[in-house]
């Protein structure tokens, strides 16, 4: 018997059609994630991310082939997924509570035993004191936070996070990195993160998988392993085969500075 | 010694509230600014009826029709009195007011229901954009030969004016708000009608209440226009009264009357935007 992966996306093609003209965003992407797995993805700009977790998230459905998750097609109304936008998104006439509160309401899950862990998720990630502020009162990373426990909150089985800790200061940024990671991992979240960033890719996750140039396609499939057995990302970066991983991605990304490679 | 003390205790006043010296004297002078504007607006006011009481009594202008201040102070004490002035108010506020309840709510239901379904909103786009710039007034003598010539018109008249209003602005509103909000409360799994009352609702609360605003006084515009056409009591009545039996106290202190029923009908609308919009600085 083989196992069915929590994810499944086979030879996955995906066009935006406009009035004038088509994009085509991602060509024959094959990938499988089991449960648990945190999977990272990387790519050029444009090169298809976002819309990979959209197709994933049922929000948009392919042009061919075909996604499966826990076996179906997936559909937003199922509550399996937890999407964190590129962008935050926050309600401007909600408080920061109430934002967070929102996919519970949705849900039906406003009741009185998850507020305690909503307060124990805005203490964690120390927005408890702005908690009746509203969003155009906070800084650029305290509401990429609010943005993260608001998908939490639902408590997902399978999370999608486009990079989550891009407004974030170098500082915020690791320990949010560790925290997060550490959280998923204990509860066995299947997790696929989009970020620009390899450091955070390799320190976090098992799998970082590369994605090409527009139409994106898969072109590399990194497992990362460390001989220290499953690290956390602070003492992964300490590891010896960090910057080998490191290296490897970096050659793969196949970064041009703009102009350099004019026809 | 005494001035001293008055101008202390003024500054005192002006700057209450602030955390820190600098505080209060940000305080002090934002306060000190909308005083003077207070301050000029009312002395203009003042200006503008003495000029228009001292020109009529010099004989600068006709006060026989121009009426002037002090026969308009007349004729509201003895309307006052005998109640007649509260009538026709009465009759007005009560026309306006239920012209633009039934526009508002009508207008908004009509709206959400172009937003629920793209198709119908499609078909109907043309139909509205051309009530819209109808001028709805031109129809008021067709609504007393099918309503007859009583409160039925009147009301139909302002109510036409007001839903067509309402439901050009809201559903403008509704169709601004933000798709990628949309998308948000999607990836929750929101069906279309938590999208309606989760987002894009209190999104256009804003618009709702600029037209809400707009409708006020579209509502008014009505209900006088049609009092003019037919009606037998209400402000509107009484200015065409007064014009035509050349009582030009009566029309003016109407006038007058009228406008500050408008301005406080006005100001009870915009009570509740600081009401509902406290998120908004
Ligand atoms: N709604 C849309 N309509 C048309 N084209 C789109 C749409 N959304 C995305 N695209 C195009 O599809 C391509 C992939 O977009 P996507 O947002 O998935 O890229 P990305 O890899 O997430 O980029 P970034 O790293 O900058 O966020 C881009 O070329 C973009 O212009
Ligand atoms: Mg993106």
């Amino acid at each position: 018997m083989t196992i069915i992966p929590k994810v499944q996306i086979e030879q996955v093609s995906i066009k935006y059609q406009t009035l004038d003209g088509e994009t085509n965003a991602l060509e024959n992407i094959c990938l499988a994630i089991g449960e648990g797995e945190f999977v990272s993805i990387v790519g050029p700009s444009g090169c298809g991310k976002s819309t990979l977790l959209s197709l994933i998230s049922g929000l948009l459905k392919p042009t061919a082939g075909r996604v499966l998750v826990d076996g179906k097609p997936p559909q937003t109304s199922s509550q399996k997924l937890g999407y964190m936008l590129q962008q935050d998104y926050l309600f401007e006439w909600r408080t920061v509570y109430k934002n967070i509160m929102l996919g519970l309401e949705i849900q039906g899950k406003d009741k009185h035993s998850v507020k305690n862990k909503v307060h124990n998720l805005l203490k964690q990630y120390g927005l408890w004191g702005f908690r009746h502020y509203y969003p155009h009162q906070l800084s650029g990373g305290m509401r990429q936070r609010v943005a993260l426990i608001r998908t939490l909150a639902v408590d997902p089985e399978i999370l999608l996070l486009d990079e989550p800790f891009a407004a974030l200061d170098y500082q915020t940024r690791l320990t949010l990195e560790e925290e997060v990671a550490t959280i998923l991992k204990r509860a066995n979240k299947t997790v696929i993160l989009v970020t620009h960033d390899i450091s955070e890719a390799v320190a976090m996750s098992d799998r970082v998988v590369v994605i090409s140039r527009r139409p994106g396609r898969v072109k590399a499939d990194f497992a990362i392993r460390y001989a220290a057995g499953r690290l956390s990302p602070f003492e992964t970066r300490k590891a010896p085969e960090f910057r080998d991983y490191f290296n490897r991605i970096w050659k793969e990304l196949d970064i041009h500075v703009e102009g350099t490679h004019a026809q | 010694m005494w001035k001293e003390h008055m101008r202390n205790k003024i500054n005192r006043h002006l700057s209450r509230g602030g955390i820190t010296p600098d505080h209060a004297y940000y305080l002090r002078q934002i306060r000190l600014k909308k005083l003077a504007v207070w301050a000029t607006q009312f002395i203009l006011l003042v200006t503008l009826i003495l000029l228009w009481e001292l020109g009529a009594n010099m004989r600068l202008i006709d006060p026989f029709i121009t009426s002037q201040p002090s026969a308009i102070y007349h004729t509201f004490w003895r309307m006052a009195k005998d109640g007649s002035i509260f009538l026709h108010t009465g009759i007005t506020v009560l026309e306006t007011t239920l012209s633009f309840i039934i526009g508002t709510i009508a207008g908004s239901l009509i709206a959400i229901f172009l937003w629920w379904s793209d198709f119908f909103s499609r078909v109907l786009d043309p139909y509205i954009v051309i009530l819209n710039s109808t001028p709805k007034i031109a129809l008021g003598p067709l609504f007393i030969v099918f309503l007859g010539d009583g409160i039925k018109s009147i009301i139909t008249m302002a109510l036409t004016i007001s839903i067509i209003v309402t439901i050009v602005m809201v559903y403008t509103g509704f169709k601004e708000v933000d798709p990628n909000k949309i998308k948000l409360i999607r990836t929750f799994g929101a069906n279309k009608l938590q999208i309606l009352e989760k987002v894009v609702l209190p999104a256009s609360v804003p618009t709702i209440i600029a037209a809400l605003k707009v409708n006020v006084g579209m509502s008014f515009v009505g209900v006088i226009v049609g009092e003019f056409l037919v009606a037998r009591a209400g402000l509107g009545y009484l200015i065409v009264y007064g014009q035509q039996v050349f009582q030009l106290h009566l029309a003016m202190t109407s006038v007058v009357v009228l406008i500050i029923t408008a301005a406080i009908l006005y100001q009870m609308v915009a009570c509740l935007e600081n009401r509902f919009l406290g998120w908004k600085e």
